[in-house]
């Protein structure tokens, strides 16, 4: 069985995505080579940084749009040429959806949103992945000749000690379906930090009582670039919207800081966000569950101590 | 518009959940079943376009015996039929092989527009069944779905991704959409009499073994399931005013934590 991982992923800005260095790092722990293969605008440029984290060889397909038929048929033609172990990508909108396509089409194992992989001694990998929103972690084996797995962003170190990688391109193989991209731009949270790449998040909670009173949450995270989260409570009653949402029917966040303003600290809301690297809650009262997961908590009225706190880390 | 919406039944999220005695499965006894808060969502999104468009919304589900009262309260909240994939006293828990029973059932269902699904369940958190459902059944495929409105026959279709972008798509019919929450706002809760009418629709049910699938798809083999390791106790920060506390907090984010 070979212990070879085949990483897909894309190109983010100038460079190769967080997300997918995180698998290629993550591939190179878990296994004796990688190949990665890059999609996006970009990523012949981009190929050399996926070299570093780890990928022996990398192989990058210029795109000018996005077609998922279209990239599933490419890695697809990858797959039957290097008959991979183990297929990883990230567990982003791109990941997600090309990992169910593909592990459909080979009848592969399909190990989602993990937390960490492995090959076995036996040439089988293994994966950790959260189930029930992280209430239960799965240690599973996949079995098969090649799996597909996909991993959850944010949870894995990146590494980047590794040596230069071979680059070739690929062409973009099969043709596009009845999904046709139109336009791709900033959106009207345009500017603000994605909450389930950020690496700090403030969240705010029913504590902060008037919808208004949000902007507190927001002149927290200015000076910390974080990203902004919020509780079930507060998007069911409207005050920000779903795309905010922590928690078992929302996101699931990994920050290194996560600090929880005016948040009692439901378990709904706990299972969303106890993974994070550093936890502080600033609540009034001391018995809240929040303070049973927080690394360091601030009992007090939050309407004087989160201006406060804004103040010190604005120096 | 003729919709299909797939359904998942779930425990629900405050549910405190129990790993059974043989490490593999979690204890089902004192659950709670509820339609998956994903899919409230997307079933919300069908049942709006079905009023707009004079359609209809057929809403699928496989699962054990226990399903019909999910469906029963799909029903009320506006699809027209259900459709229970039955696995008697069992639960199956194969992204694979679900996808591929509610492939081989949709194929018996004659024609559809699209086949809505919904961000994942909230007991497995994959998110898979979706694009595998459009792969096995040859249909092209859009994920995470957060804006969605039918313009000439055709799904003008929003997605926020990494990076703050958002994207914009036109999708032919057919096609699987898988619908993020809230993409049509929240879930209504169906009146009284609209769950006394569902009392009186008739669920056809389906026998999972009667669809052919086969039972070697299933590849994936939980070897243990643990609980997830308990963050050490924090601490309340001491302090003779405010001021002092909330130094002492930047001090250890700075020194101790070394997160800032």
């Amino acid at each position: 069985m070979s212990k070879s991982v085949l990483v897909v992923g894309e190109v983010a800005g100038d460079g190769v995505a967080k997300a997918t260095l995180e698998c290629i790092s993550e591939a190179k722990r878990a296994g004796d080579s990688v190949e990665a293969v890059l999609f996006g605008k970009g990523a012949k440029d981009a190929a050399a940084a996926a070299g570093k984290a780890g990928a022996g060889s990398v192989r990058y397909v210029e795109e000018a749009g996005y077609s998922l038929a279209q990239r599933a048929a490419t890695v697809a033609g990858v797959i039957s040429e290097t008959s991979p172990g183990l297929v990883l990508m990230a567990a982003n909108t791109y990941g997600k959806e090309l990992a169910g396509v593909l592990a459909a089409r080979l009848k592969a194992a399909y190990a989602a949103e993990c937390t960490e992989v492995r090959f076995g001694d036996d040439g089988q990998p293994r994966a950790v992945r959260p189930m029930y929103a992280g209430k239960v972690l799965a240690r599973t084996k996949l079995n098969g000749a090649t799996s597909v797995a996909t991993l959850r962003q944010n949870t894995v170190e990146v590494t980047n000690d590794g040596a230069d990688a071979s680059v070739s391109d690929l062409a973009l193989a099969g043709s596009g379906d009845g999904v046709v991209l139109t336009d791709s731009s900033a959106g009207s949270s345009g500017g603000e930090v994605d909450l389930s790449e950020a690496s700090v998040v403030v969240a705010g909670g029913r504590g902060l009582k008037e919808p208004e009173n949000f902007k507190l949450i927001e002149e927290l995270a200015a000076p910390l670039n974080a990203a902004i989260g919020a509780t079930r409570m507060v998007v069911d009653a409207g005050w920000k919207d779903f795309h905010y949402q922590v928690g078992q029917t929302g996101k699931v966040v990994t920050p290194g800081l996560y600090i929880a303003v005016g948040i009692s600290g439901a378990i709904q809301h706990l299972v969303g966000m106890q993974n994070s690297g550093c936890i502080v809650a600033i609540n009034n009262d001391p018995g809240a569950p929040i303070f049973k997961v927080a690394d360091y908590g601030i009992v007090a009225d939050l309407f004087e101590a989160t201006p406060k706190l804004a103040e010190r880390l604005k120096n | 518009m003729k919709i299909i919406a797939c359904v998942r039944q779930t425990p629900d999220t405050e549910t405190i959940v129990k790993i059974a005695d043989n490490k593999t499965s979690i204890k089902t006894d004192d659950i709670k079943y509820i339609i998956g808060p994903y899919d409230e969502y997307s079933l919300e999104a069908a049942v709006q376009i079905k009023d707009e468009t004079n359609g209809e919304v057929t809403v699928l589900s496989m699962g054990p015996n226990r399903v019909p009262e999910t469906l029963r309260a799909c029903l009320a909240r506006g699809a027209n039929s259900a459709v229970h994939i039955s696995t008697g006293d069992e639960e199956v828990d194969d992204a694979l092989i679900v996808a591929s029973a509610l492939a081989a059932q949709v194929k018996n269902m004659g024609e559809y527009d699209v086949i809505f699904t919904s961000t994942k369940g909230s007991d497995s958190d994959r998110g898979a069944v979706g694009p595998m459902l459009a792969e096995l059944l040859g249909l092209p495929y859009l994920g995470l779905v957060s804006d969605i409105q039918v313009a000439d026959g055709k799904f003008a279709c929003k997605r926020q991704v990494e990076g703050g972008l958002v994207e914009s798509f036109t999708v032919s019919t057919p096609a699987v959409i898988c619908l993020e929450q809230g993409c049509r706002g929240q879930a209504r809760y169906p009146s009284l009499m609209q769950i006394m009418k569902a009392k009186k629709k008739k669920i056809e049910t389906v026998d999972y073994a009667t669809l052919g699938v086969d039972g070697g798809l299933a590849k994936v083999e939980v070897e243990t399931l643990e609980y997830p390791p308990e963050r050490p106790p924090g601490r309340i920060i001491d302090g003779d005013s405010l001021d002092a506390k909330l130094d002492e907090l930047v001090r250890l984010l700075k020194e101790e934590a070394k997160v800032l």
